[in-house]
Formats: C-alpha cells, structure tokens, sequence
C-alpha cells in the first residue's frame, strides 16, 4: 500500500523549536481552529464592547453618585464578611468532610456541593421560606427576638454565604483529601493533640487552598445577584449591592451601569491574577 | 530476650490490616538499639506505627517503661501524642512550613511551653546536633544529612523514653550516608532508652544496631546479635543480605544431604537432623577442567547461568548440585574465559562450610 507522504516546509524558527522539545507539528487543524475563535470572539468581543462604551470622560461622575458608592461599599464589606463567616464555619465543615466518616456523609458533600449548580434564585426563594417572617425558622426569631432578616444586610450577607461558601469548602476539602496526612502523623507523635494539629500543621499546609478558597468565595460572593435579590430586595444603601445597581442602572442611567461593570471587570482581573498566582506558587490547585 | 522488666519497651501484639497480619513479640532494654531487618512488606514500619500509637494492635499489648500503651484485652490505648515516643520518619516528614528551629522546637511547642520557653528547649537539641547556623532555615533548603540530623533533634527535643527510626538513612545518598551514620551511632549511644531501628540494609544494621531482629512476612524468622546472623543465617533472604549461600539439608555425622538435590561433607561434630549449611562466596574454587584430587572435600560440577560485575570481583550464577552464588576475580573470568552455558567444576573445602542446627522459627 503505498501512503501519500505529507510535505510541509519548516521554518528555521519551528525547526529549532522541534529540535529543542520535539515533538510533532503543533499547529491547529482547520476544523479545531474556526470554533476555537469563534468562542474566542463570544468571550472576548463583550468585555472590548464594556471597555469601548464606557464613559471614559466622566467615569468619575458616574461612579460618585450617591448610590454608586453605596453599591460599591455595601458590595466590599458584604462580600468580606461572607468570606470570614465562610472561613470561620466553611473550613471546619470542610476537615469534617475530607477527614471523617460517618453515614450520610456522602448526602452531605452532595447538599453541600448543591448550591454551586442551584440557580441563586432558587437559593434565594429557600433562604425566604426559611427566613421570612412566616418561615419556619424566621417566624421564632422575630416571634422570640424581634428579628426579621428579609431585606436587611444580613440578608445580603446570608444570600451571599448561601451561594459562595460552597467554593469555599469544596477548595480547601480537596486540599485535605490530597494533603500528605504523614505531617500529621508526625506532629501526634511529637505530642500534639488533635486540635494542635489542626492549627499547627492542618491549617498551614493547605494555607495555598486556603487562600484561593477564600478568594474564589469573595469573588462570587461580590457577583451574587439572585438569591440576594429574592432574599434581600434592592433598598438602597441597605440591600442594593453592586450588580444589581448595575441592572437598575441599565434601565435609567446607561453610562453609570457601565461605570459600575468597569469596576466589577477590574476587581475581577484583580481576583484571576491573585488566584493565578497562588496557584502557580502553592502548586496545589485543588 | 531482655527478661520482663519495666524499664524497656515489650511487644507482645498482632496487628492485621487487611490480609497482612503481623505478629511479634520482642522486647528493647533501655540504651538497647534494637535493629528490626526485613524485606520490604514484612511489617517493620507496622510495628513501629504500632509502637508509636499510629495504628492499635489487633491482639496482644504494648508496654512501655511499665505503661501500657496499647492492650487489646482491656481496650487500653494511649493516643499517639500520649506516649513518650520520638520517632524519625522515613523521609523525616519535617514541616515544611516551620524553620528549623520551630521544628525541633514543636515537640516541646505542643506539649505545652509556650513559644519562648519552647525555643530555649529546643535550643539545647539544636547545638548538640550542630543545627546552629540551620536554625532559620526552611526543610527544603536542607541537604539529606541535614533533615536527617533536624528530624533526630525533633524526635529528641520531645524528651522521649523511646526512639524509633524508620530507614533514618535511606533517603541519603551514598556519599553522605556514612558520615550521617556515624555520627547516628554517636546519638543513640548517648540516648538512655530503648530505641527501634528499621532498615532493610544489613550493613546499617550490624554497624547500629546492638541487638538484631529478622521479620518475614510479619513473622520473625530470627534474632541474634549482627555477628551471629550475619555468620548463621537462618532464611535465604538474610543469607543473601550477608551474601552468603545457604542450604537446607540433613546432617548424619560429616555428610550433609542437601534438600535441594547434592550432598556435602562437613567437619563431623557429631549433629543429626536438620541443618543450616552456610557458604561464602569467596570460598569456593572453580575450575575448568575436574580438579586433581586434593585435600578439599567437596566437588562438584556446574553450568555458569550468569556473570555480574560487583565492584572488584566477578559474581558468579551457578547451576548444578547444589547451586551456587560464587565470587572470583576478573582475571580468572578472562583466563578460564568463563561465558554462560560454561560446565565447570566446583571446589570447598569441609572447613569453609559453616553447619548449625535449623532451629525453629519463632513462634508467633
């Protein structure tokens, strides 16, 4: 049988490239390489239409109105407090997930897990029926306490912890599963007693994890839209935060929406750089 | 065996995981080094878990200095970090996050002094294995005889009663590693409790070790001062370690027949029944054509199976009865132009044969 020999002509620059790593051809058939840019030109062509349209002249009048700022603040410490309450509770249930067993356990990463593909709306409506003054757990505490939740910041902040903690704890429970348990064995043998081991040797070494977790989780906390809304409403300065000022401000105020996207698309370049650079130097992308 | 004493650490235990099951019973007197020999899988880092409270026993106890550590009769267990245990880990496990200094000072750390207090405890470990000038140092940028020397100085810094060391000389390269061993005899001269040492280098085990144990297969096969094993192997594994031929046969006065085939004549001491025969490499004659009749009492004929290059001699492969493991020098390679598939015959005196009872494994 005799085969069609495939010619080609080499560069001088893919020559050497060739010779220094070997390898085969590494350029992109043709039926790879037209879908490749289309998705290429859909991602990219909508973020160069944010950057074309914005009101570069008077972005900082779009951005000071009253509301903007508001937004904006109300945005920044909602989203931390989301990431230190996720911390605080996220990481335990975490160890609890990676290192013990029990029944259920199985039941329990998937409900965990389950907010990551919900649609936040839907988080959103549970968070009311749970929550509201008529939810089963809300009615007691307005009934007990005084307290109603709905359309309060701690609202904001419940919606945002619904929907961003999860992030949270299914980066830092892979980081145990793959940690080396032998640091801890070491560390009881040398006298720590569990929750040393935890603080000491634990925590540090998927501090990497630790740290995009956390960083993943404050960036989907600062973007939650849904659930906040259903849950928490859009007052102003009380439940308004940044993307929904964005979608408020569309209808009214074009040119502020777009002022108020650019600073959500640089906070979010800021997040992919940092991530990208913990995990280019922990090596533990999990 | 150490009688029961209270001082020392006694093992009297099984531990099964899955369908391994090891099954011991020893005892370490303190300032002993107890050196645990084996293939790999035969349960020596096992046993150290065991002793160290990283897995229960399955049957039987654990003692230590007259605690009990582990029993599973009475369901009594002390925790890992309950028990006067330092352990130097294969590979050391070092925390890579903590310098130096907060390595060997973590023992102390974590039973309860406080971080300047620890410091100075630890201080003392750090000067007496030359750590100073390493102490702000992260585990990464040691060479292997340093993390060797800051994982004994961890181990130590804890005040242990009993010092357990898994292969402490395995991740060294050889350039290194006799130096590190030397000064490693030096240590556990001077630490006064009993100390178990895993290796599965039989080298490393006659130089540290006072008192030698063999495990196979979770059993041990035999235990003896280094010098006794290593001239009266009891099993084929530890015969190659020493680099010794050993035969399984039946004595009946200077004629040994061996089990597999071939008979030896041995210098009559008057044994009967089954017995050992051990043979050096080295002592073995070979010859192209049948030798002349001589004083020695042992020839035989062989095929050479293979050759390998040891480092100033050529090791011979030898098939016949019995087979053999020989050692001759390059030039008589080149001279009797020996090649595989070569007939040869093979020549011991009855003296160079060393033949000692078979003595019963341990029971477990």
């Amino acid at each position: 049988m005799v085969t069609r020999t495939a010619r080609s002509h080499l560069t001088a620059r893919e020559r050497a490239r060739r010779t220094a790593r070997g390898g085969v051809s590494r350029s992109v058939p043709a039926p790879l390489l037209a879908p490749a840019l289309i998705a290429i030109a859909f991602l990219v062509l909508p973020l160069a239409g944010l950057l074309i349209r914005a009101p570069w002249r008077h972005l900082g009048a779009a951005l000071s109105g009253a509301d903007a700022t508001q937004a904006l603040v109300l945005s920044l410490w909602t989203a931390s407090v989301t990431t230190g309450i996720s911390l605080v509770i996220g990481v335990p249930l975490a160890w609890v997930l990676a290192r013990s067993s029990f029944p259920g356990q199985r039941l329990l990463r998937a409900l965990v897990t389950l907010p990551l593909v919900l649609p936040p709306v839907v988080g959103g409506v549970a968070l009311l029926l749970a929550f509201s003054r008529v939810g089963f757990v809300g009615r007691y505490l307005d009934y007990w306490f005084g307290l109603t939740i709905p359309f309060t910041p701690l609202a904001v902040v419940m919606a945002e912890t619904f929907v961003a903690m999860p992030f949270l704890i299914i980066t830092v429970e892979g980081a145990l599963r793959s940690a080396d348990q032998g640091f801890e064995e070491a560390a009881a043998t040398l006298g720590a007693k569990r929750m040393t081991v935890f603080r000491r040797v634990t925590v540090p070494l998927v501090a990497p994890s630790l740290g995009a977790g956390a960083v993943l989780c404050w960036a989907r906390a600062l973007g939650e839209f849904g659930a906040t809304i259903t849950f928490a409403g859009s007052f102003p300065g009380q439940t308004e935060t940044m993307p929904i000022a964005v979608y408020y401000a569309l209808q009214t105020d074009p040119d502020a929406a777009i002022a108020l996207s650019l600073v959500l698309l640089v906070v979010s370049v800021v997040v992919l750089v940092s991530l990208r650079d913990r995990w280019l130097r922990g090596g533990s992308a999990s | 065996m150490t009688p029961e004493g209270s001082d020392g650490l006694i093992v009297d235990a099984e531990v099964s995981r899955g369908s391994f099951t090891l099954a011991v019973s020893l005892a370490a007197a303190p300032g002993q080094v107890l050196g645990l020999l084996g293939p790999n899988g035969a349960g020596k880092s096992t046993l150290l878990s065991a002793v160290a409270g990283l897995v229960p026993v399955s049957a039987g106890r654990i003692t230590l200095a007259g605690q009990v550590m582990d029993d599973a009769d009475t369901g009594a267990f002390v925790e890992a970090a309950g028990r006067p245990v330092g352990f130097v880990f294969q590979n050391y496990r070092l925390f890579p996050h903590l310098t130096v200094a907060d390595n060997v000072a973590f023992s102390p750390r974590a039973r309860g002094l406080g971080r300047r207090a620890a410091r100075s405890a630890a201080s003392h470990w750090i000067e007496r294995l030359r750590l100073a000038d390493l102490a702000d140092r992260k585990p990464d940028q040691l060479s292997g005889g340093q993390a060797q020397r800051v994982a004994l100085a961890r181990a130590l810094a804890g005040q242990p009663a009993l010092l357990l060391l898994d292969e402490p000389l395995s991740a060294l390269d050889a350039g290194t590693r006799l130096d590190v061993q030397a000064e490693l005899k030096r240590h556990l001269a001077e630490f006064t409790g009993p100390c178990l040492l895993v290796t599965h280098d039989p080298l490393e085990a006659l130089v540290l070790a006072d008192q030698l144990i063999v495990l196979e297969d979770g059993r041990i096969v035999q235990e003896g001062t280094p010098a006794q094993i290593a001239s009266k192997p009891a099993t084929g594994y530890v015969a190659k370690l020493v680099g010794l031929n050993l035969y399984a046969g039946h004595a009946d006065g200077s004629q040994v027949a061996l089990t597999g085939g071939g008979v030896f004549v041995v210098p009559d001491r008057g044994q009967h029944g089954d017995v050992l025969v051990a043979m050096r490499p080295s002592a073995v004659v070979v010859s192209s054509q049948h030798p002349q009749p001589s004083s020695a009492r042992n020839t035989w004929s062989a095929k050479v199976a293979g050759l390998t290059l040891l480092a100033d001699r050529v090791r011979l492969d030898l098939d016949g009865q019995p087979p053999a493991l020989v050692d001759v020098t390059p030039a008589a390679v080149a001279e009797l132009s020996l090649g595989p598939g070569m007939q040869v015959w093979l020549t011991v005196k009855a003296t160079d044969l060393e033949v000692y009872a078979h003595a019963d494994r341990q029971p477990a």
